[in-house]
C-alpha cells in the first residue's frame, strides 16, 4: 500500500513539474545549482599562509636552531660543591674531611646507626638479597611490605597502610590519584615541594591560603561556597581537599589541626596530611600532629609521611581509611609503576617502629631538645629563629636581608663554614628558586636529634652565635 | 587494516615495512646519514631483517570475541551493581565513613566499575607474596580468597621453588646473600640504610661517588649522578630539561614516569606512533614548520624520549634511525634504559652498544637500577655540562632523600661484576648465556605457535593471549604447574591486547626454560591461544634450526 501511495505522489509531482511556469522552473534550477556550489565550495579560510612550497618548508627546517639543550653552569656554582661525607651520615658525621656533630641530617631519633636496625636489615640481606625486580603487581611484593603495612596500619592506629619506595613521590602520587582536573584544592602556601608537584600532576584547580591562616582559608571556603551555589550541578560532582603539612618543613610551624577539622565538616572538604616531620616526633607515641591534638585520626581522610627522617630508612607510606587508601593501589602512580622497596629497607623501618614502641619515653627527650635549642638559639643578633620550639628543625634566617638572596645565601654560607671549623655540622635549606610556588627566605636548618647531648647543643648555640657575629657586624 | 593505503604512514605493521623501507630509502634522508653511520661502525645487523618488530595479527574472530567477553563482563557488572545497590547481593567493598556520606564523592563510582566488576574476578593473578630473595626459582605464599577475591589470607602453606619467569633479573644479581655480597653487607654495617638528607645538604656520602665515577666508566659517558627511585629519575628531571614552548615528541608507549615527566614539565607533548620513524619524522617536519600553537613562534628545543627496550611490547628503540633523524632535525634525544640497561650489547652498556652507536649519539642517557642491577634507583648520564645542570636543578637532588648506601653498594657490586670479563660467569657470559636463553625461548614460542611481540634480542617475550578470562587462567595454570609469569591486560595494555609477559634471565638453566615451554606448549593448546602456526610466521628465518644454531654463537665484537 504505502508502495503503491509513492508512487501515485511522485507521478503527481511530475506532473506539477509539467504545469509550472517557465521562469519559475529556471529560478529553481538556478537555486540549486546555488546551493550545489554552497555546499562545494569552501566558505573561508583560516590561514593564507598554510600552503608554503616544498622549498620554503626546508628552508624553515633549515633554519630553525635550538637553544642548547642545557645553559651553561658556572663552575662554582655552590650546588656542584657538595659537602661530601666521607663515611656513615651520623651523630658524629665527617664533612668534607672534617669531624663534626651532625646538626643537619633528620635523624631524629638516631635510629640511623641503631645495631638492632642493622641487624635487621643484614637478616633480610641475607634473605632476600638487595632489589625486588618489580614493580609490586608483578612478583615485587614480599612479605616483608605486608608485614611493614601492617605495622604501620597499627602503629598510627588507621584502617590501611601503603608503602612506597621513595618518600618524594608519596604525596606526589597520592594527590593525583584522589585530585582529578576540576576539583579544587586549597593548600597552604607553605607547602613543601613535593604537594607542589602533586597538585600540578593532578591538574586541579589550585586555592593558596596564608601560612596556616584559618581565616583566609575559611574566606576562601566561602568564596568557593557561593561560587557552588550559583552552579549546583557541577559543585555536586567537584571534590574539595585542604592540604597541609602536620610540622611543616619550610617553616617548622605545626598546622592548626583542630580547626581544619572544623572547617573539613563546615564546609565538607577532605584533609590530606603530609606528615613526613613530625611522624615519629609529635605526640606521646610519636604518631604526629593527630596524637599531638589529640583529634580522632578518622577525622583525617588521609595521612602521608616518608620513613626517610624519623624511622632512618628510604621509602615513604600514607595511611588511613581502606575505602581511602586501596584506592592508590591501582591509582597512586608511584606505586603502581614503581619497583617496589628493597626489603631491606622495609626491615628496617619495622625494626624502627619497634623501637619507637618499646621506648616512647624518646619522643619526651626529643621535644626537651628541640625547646632546648629553640631557647638557647633566641637573641643572636642578625640572626631570627624561625619555628616553633616542639619543632626539630628549626630555620636561622637573616634578621635583615641584604635586598639580594644571593648574597643573603653567600652570608649564611659563611656562618655555616665558620661552624663546620669549630665543628659543627649545619646546611642551608635548599629551594629550587624558580620552581617554588612560594619561595621561603634563605636559611640555616638546625636539625636536633635525640643523640645530642645538652653540652654539644649548648656549643652549637654558642658557634652560632659567634659565627653569627663575625659574619654579620 | 581495513585502509590499506591509508596506513602507510601510521602503521608500522609487519604487513607494510617493505613499502615502508623502500619508502624511507628513497628520501633524501639516507644521504643524511643512516647507511653510511651502519658502514662506519660494521653494524649491518639491523639492515638484514626489518627494524620493525612484527606486530603480528590474530585472527579477526579472536578480537571479536575479546571484545564481546568485555561486553558480556560489563553487563553482568552492571546487573550485579544493580543487585548490589538493592542488597540483592552482598557488597564487600570498602564504604564512606557515615559523618562524610554527604561530601562530594571521593571517585566517581564509575571509575571504580572496572575494579569492582572486571578487575576483582580476576585480581588472584597479581600481587603474588613472594617470601625469598627474587632470583631464577622463588618462594611464593600462597592465598586464597573467601569472598571472591575481594580479600586474602595466607593459607601459611608456601609454594616453594616456582620458576621465576617474571622478575626482571636479568643477569641474575638477584640472589639471596653470598660471598660477592659482602661489600653490601660491610656498607650496611658501616653506614646503616638510610641516610636522612638530600644531596644538596648533607646526603651526599662518598658511597655516591664512588658509584657515580663507577658508572660513567662504565657507560662510558663523562658524567652520571644517580638518583633514590628510578621512577623518580624521570617524573623529576625531565621538567628541568625542558619547559615551556618546548616541544616533546614522545613514543605512544612510552612508561608512565616519562609521561608524568613529560606533563610537569610544562612543555607541549606529542605522541608519535611506537617505534615508527615515519611517524616521527612527520611530527618533526610539521611541528618545526609550523611553531608553536597559536603564536607560531618557533620552538625552544625539541626533546625525543624512548625507552630502550619497551616493557610492555618487548621491542628495542630503533635508535640508528632515531640518532639520524635527531641529527638531521637538530632535536635532542632521551632514552630511558630501564630494561636495557646491562643486558643488550656485548658489554652490556645498552642500545647504543647494541647499534654500535657513538656515546655523543645520545643527549641524555636514563636508566634504573632496579632492574638488571637488582637495587634500586635510576641515574642520568650524558656530556658534563648536562649532569652539571642536572646536579644543580634536579627536583630529586634538592628534595628527595639520597639512595641508601646499602643500594649503592649493591649496585657497585653488581657493575663490577658486569665488567669482569673472563671471571667465572662473569658479565660477558652472562650476557651470552641470556642471548642464547632469549634466542632459544623465542624460537620455541613461535614454533608452537604462538604470538609474540617485540625484538629477538629483548629480554621481555609478551605472549599474546588477548582475552581477559585467558589472562587469569594462563596465571593460575602456569601458577599451579609452580611457574610463575606476569600477566598484564587493560589498562596497562590496549584493551583488547592481555598478554602474558616473560622475563628471561641468565640464570634460567636450558632444562627449566624447557620446563616452562613444555608447560606453556600443553596449557597453550588447551586454552586455544596458538592463535599463528608456525607457518603463517612472518619471521621464516627463526624457524630454521640451522641459521638459528649460527645466531646463537654470539660473537662478541658484532
Amino acid at each position: 500500500m504505502a508502495m503503491a501511495a509513492e508512487q501515485w505522489v511522485l507521478v503527481e509531482m511530475v506532473q506539477a513539474l509539467y504545469e509550472a511556469p517557465a521562469y519559475h522552473l529556471i529560478l529553481e534550477g538556478i537555486l540549486i545549482l546555488w546551493i550545489i556550489r554552497l555546499v562545494f565550495s569552501k566558505t573561508y579560510k583560516l590561514q593564507e599562509r598554510s600552503d608554503l612550497t616544498a622549498k620554503e618548508k626546508e628552508e624553515l627546517i633549515e633554519e630553525w636552531q635550538p637553544e642548547p639543550l642545557v645553559p651553561p653552569v658556572s663552575k662554582n656554582h655552590p650546588a656542584l660543591n657538595y659537602n661530601i661525607v666521607s663515611g656513615p651520615p651520623t651523630h658524629n658525621i665527617v664533612v668534607n674531611g672534617k669531624e663534626c656533630v651532625n646538626f643537619a641530617s633528620f635523624n631524629f631519633l638516631g635510629l640511623l646507626e641503631n645495631p638492632r636496625v642493622k641487624a635487621a636489615a643484614l637478616a633480610s640481606l641475607k634473605k632476600y638479597g638487595v632489589g625486588t625486580c618489580g614493580p609490586r603487581g608483578f612478583y615485587g611484593t614480599f612479605d616483608v611490605h605486608l608485614d611493614l603495612e601492617e605495622r604501620l596500619a597499627t602503629f598510627m592506629r588507621t584502617e590501611e597502610a601503603i608503602i612506597y619506595s621513595y618518600g618524594f613521590s608519596t604525596i606526589a602520587s597520592a594527590i593525583p590519584a584522589y585530585s582529578k582536573r576540576g576539583d579544587i584544592v586549597f593548600v597552604d602556601s607553605a607547602a613543601c615541594f613535593a604537594i607542589q608537584k602533586g597538585l600540578q600532576a593532578s591538574r586541579s584547580d589550585i586555592k593558596l591560603f596564608k601560612h596556616n591562616d584559618v581565616a583566609d582559608l575559611e574566606r576562601l571556603l566561602k568564596e568557593q561556597e557561593i561560587e557552588d551555589q550559583k552552579n549546583p550541578r557541577k559543585a555536586r560532582v567537584t571534590r574539595r581537599f585542604i592540604i597541609v603539612e602536620g610540622l611543616y618543613m619550610n617553616t617548622g610551624t605545626i598546622c592548626p589541626l583542630p580547626e581544619l577539622v572544623k572547617l573539613k565538616y563546615k564546609y565538607k572538604a577532605r584533609i590530606f596530611l603530609e606528615e613526613s616531620l613530625s611522624f615519629g616526633v609529635l605526640g606521646e607515641h610519636g604518631r604526629g600532629v593527630t596524637e599531638h591534638y589529640g583529634i580522632n585520626i578518622d577525622d583525617i581522610d588521609l595521612i602521608s609521611a616518608n620513613m626517610e627522617n624519623a624511622l632512618a630508612s628510604v621509602g615513604g607510606f600514607c595511611c588511613g581509611r581502606s575505602f581511602v587508601v586501596d584506592h592508590q593501589r591501582l591509582s597512586g602512580q608511584g606505586y603502581c609503576f614503581s619497583a617496589s622497596l628493597p626489603p631491606l629497607l622495609a626491615a628496617a623501618a619495622i625494626e624502627a617502629l619497634n623501637i619507637m614502641e618499646e621506648n616512647p619515653g624518646i619522643f619526651a627527650v626529643l621535644k626537651k631538645k628541640c625547646q632546648h635549642i629553640h631557647k638557647s638559639l633566641q637573641g643572636i643578633s642578625g640572626l631570627r629563629v624561625v619555628g616553633e620550639p616542639l619543632s626539630p628543625a628549626l630555620h636561622l634566617q637573616l634578621e635583615e636581608s641584604t635586598g639580594s638572596r644571593e648574597k643573603d645565601v653567600q652570608l649564611l654560607q659563611e656562618i655555616i663554614v665558620h661552624c663546620m671549623n669549630e665543628g659543627i655540622a649545619l646546611t642551608q635549606a635548599r629551594y629550587l628558586d624558580k620552581e617554588e610556588k612560594c619561595l621561603p627566605p634563605p636559611s640555616i636548618r638546625v636539625v636536633v636529634t635525640v643523640e645530642q647531648t645538652e653540652e654539644e647543643l649548648e656549643k652549637a648555640a654558642s658557634t652560632i652565635r659567634e659565627a653569627a657575629q663575625a659574619v654579620l657586624l | 587494516m581495513a585502509n590499506p593505503r591509508g596506513s602507510i604512514v601510521t602503521n608500522g605493521t609487519l604487513h607494510n615495512t617493505k613499502t615502508q623501507h623502500s619508502k624511507w630509502q628513497s628520501t633524501d634522508c639516507v644521504k643524511n646519514g643512516i647507511p653510511k653511520e651502519a658502514q662506519q661502525n660494521r653494524k649491518p645487523r639491523f639492515f638484514d631483517k626489518p627494524i620493525f618488530e612484527s606486530y603480528p595479527e590474530p585472527p579477526l574472530y579472536v578480537l571479536v570475541l575479546t571484545y564481546m567477553g568485555f561486553g558480556i563482563g560489563t553487563l553482568f557488572g552492571y546487573l550485579r551493581d544493580f543487585m548490589r545497590s538493592w542488597g540483592i547481593e552482598k557488597c564487600n567493598a570498602a564504604t564512606e565513613r557515615e559523618e562524610q556520606k554527604d561530601f562530594v564523592p571521593l571517585y566517581r563510582d564509575f571509575e571504580n566499575f572496572f575494579k569492582r566488576n572486571l578487575y576483582m574476578r580476576i585480581r588472584d593473578s597479581w600481587n603474588q607474596t613472594i617470601c625469598s630473595a627474587p632470583g631464577p626459582y622463588f618462594d611464593i605464599k600462597e592465598k586464597v580468597s573467601d569472598d571472591y577475591n575481594w580479600t586474602f589470607r595466607h593459607t601459611g602453606r608456601v609454594i616453594k621453588d616456582v620458576v621465576n619467569m617474571g622478575s626482571y633479573n636479568y643477569l641474575g644479581f638477584a640472589v639471596k646473600y653470598d660471598e660477592s655480597m659482602k661489600t653490601v653487607k660491610d656498607a650496611l654495617e658501616k653506614y646503616g640504610v638510610g641516610v636522612a638528607s638530600t644531596r644538596h645538604e648533607m646526603g651526599t656520602l662518598d658511597k655516591h661517588k664512588e658509584l657515580e665515577d663507577l658508572m660513567a666508566k662504565f657507560l662510558n659517558v663523562e658524567a652520571v649522578m644517580t638518583f633514590g627511585m628510578g621512577f623518580a629519575t624521570n617524573s623529576m628531571n625531565i621538567p628541568i630539561l625542558v619547559g615551556k614552548g618546548c616541544l616533546i615528541l614522545s613514543d605512544e608507549f612510552n612508561h608512565t614516569s616519562i609521561i608524568l615527566g613529560a606533563r610537569l614539565s610544562g612543555a607541549t607533548v606529542r605522541p608519535f606512533k611506537h617505534n615508527n620513524i615515519q611517524s616521527l619524522e612527520k611530527l618533526l617536519r610539521e611541528s618545526i614548520i609550523n611553531g608553536q600553537p597559536r603564536t607560531g613562534r618557533a620552538w625552544k628545543k625539541i626533546l625525543i624520549l624512548v625507552e630502550g627496550i619497551y616493557s610492555m611490547e618487548g621491542s628495542i628503540v630503533n635508535l640508528p634511525q632515531i640518532v639520524a633523524l635527531k641529527k638531521k632535525y637538530k632535536a635532542y634525544l632521551y632514552m630511558d634504559e630501564a630494561h636495557s640497561i646491562g643486558v643488550t650489547g656485548s658489554k652490556g652498556q645498552g642500545v647504543r652498544d647494541f647499534f654500535g652507536l657513538a656515546p655523543e649519539d645520545v643527549d641524555v642517557y636514563m636508566g634504573t637500577f632496579t632492574k638488571t642491577f637488582a637495587a634500586s634507583g635510576g641515574y642520568i648520564a650524558g656530556k658534563k655540562e648536562l649532569v652539571d645542570y642536572v646536579r644543580i636543578h634536579s627536583h630529586s637532588a634538592t628534595y628527595g632523600t639520597s639512595m641508601s648506601p646499602v643500594v649503592a653498594a649493591q649496585i657497585i657490586r653488581s657493575l663490577k661484576l658486569i665488567m669482569k670479563d673472563d671471571e667465572n660467569f662473569g658479565g660477558r657470559q652472562r650476557i651470552q648465556q641470556l642471548t642464547k636463553n632469549i634466542k632459544y625461548f623465542r624460537k620455541r614460542l613461535v614454533e608452537m605457535g604462538f604470538i609474540i611481540y617485540g625484538d629477538d634480542y629483548s629480554p621481555i617475550i609478551p605472549v599474546l593471549l588477548y582475552m581477559p578470562a585467558k589472562l587469569s587462567a594462563f596465571a593460575r595454570y602456569l601458577l599451579k604447574k609452580k611457574i610463575g609469569v606476569v600477566v598484564v591486560g587493560f589498562p596497562a595494555t590496549s584493551l583488547a591486547e592481555g598478554r602474558a609477559r616473560f622475563c628471561l634471565s641468565s640464570a634460567h638453566t636450558r632444562e627449566m626454560l624447557d620446563e616452562v615451554l613444555e608447560v606453556v606448549d600443553k596449557l597453550g593448546d588447551l586454552l586455544n591461544v596458538k592463535y599463528f602456526p608456525c607457518k603463517k610466521s612472518g619471521r621464516p628465518a627463526l624457524c630454521h634450526e640451522k641459521s638459528f644454531d649460527n645466531e646463537a654463537s654470539f660473537e662478541p665484537e658484532a
